[in-house]
């Protein structure tokens, strides 16, 4: 199976990163995040385990990859400081099927969210302060175990 | 032992990583943050209700009953709020 994990502060490229995905399936499946335009929000800033994160991430994966037959997998993640409106995470996956896919992509993306190490501190009004985890990530997360 | 801290666990510890040695009688995650906990204000704001905290050994994370050693790598930091 063809894997490609990237932390990086630079913007990604969505349609390159399906093109890397789309050979020999039948079926891509991405999830893109933006950081939401919220009121007052001016600025999210990233931080992560350099290390912790990519084999965390890679865990995740190959978790995936043994629930269903993909045949790729792309996680990249933003980290740095990033505006209302800009990309911050794309998850795609490839297999034959798009159940596989589909499937696959909702696991990364909940796994991603409540499992790898990554912060977001948030500046409000020249006020600055980390973002709280939420319950409903867990429990989105908990389906996968029932 | 290595210690790793992020987000506003390294702003309250003032540091985002120094090498201590082991504490005598610390065997696990549990008792190392209760050893932390003491050495400052700071230490203590960030290690006194383990409920808001999280952790890693080695980048995997763990329990606070997870045993420690002299060569870990231990990360503390706050629930993840990534994606």
């Amino acid at each position: 199976m063809k894997t490609r994990i990237a932390i990086q502060c630079e913007p990604f490229d969505a349609a390159a990163e399906i093109a890397g995905l789309s050979d020999g399936a039948g079926a891509v499946a991405t999830f893109t995040g933006f950081v939401r335009r919220e009121g007052d929000l001016a600025t999210l800033r990233l931080e992560h385990y350099p290390g912790m994160t990519e084999r965390e991430i890679a865990r995740h994966i190959g978790e995936a990859q043994a629930r269903w037959p993909l045949l790729a997998a792309t996680v990249v993640h933003r980290v740095g400081s990033l505006k209302p409106g800009e990309p911050i995470v794309f998850v795609g996956t490839a297999a034959l099927h798009r159940r596989e896919a589909f499937a696959a992509c909702e696991f990364l993306m909940d796994y991603l969210k409540t499992r790898a190490p990554f912060w977001k501190e948030e500046t409000r009004a020249g006020v600055t302060r980390w973002v709280d985890a939420k319950a409903t990530d867990d429990h989105a997360a908990a389906r996968w175990k029932q | 032992m290595k210690l790793l801290y992020f987000a506003w666990v390294r702003q309250k510890t003032g540091r985002g990583e120094e090498t201590v040695p082991l504490p005598a009688g610390c065997s696990n995650l549990r008792d190392l943050a209760s050893r932390l906990a003491v050495r400052s204000a700071g230490y203590a704001d960030a290690f006194g209700d383990l409920r808001r905290l999280r952790a890693a050994i080695n980048q995997e994370h763990a329990d606070w009953d997870a045993l420690i050693g002299e060569d870990d790598e231990i990360a503390f930091f706050p629930p993840v709020t990534g994606g």
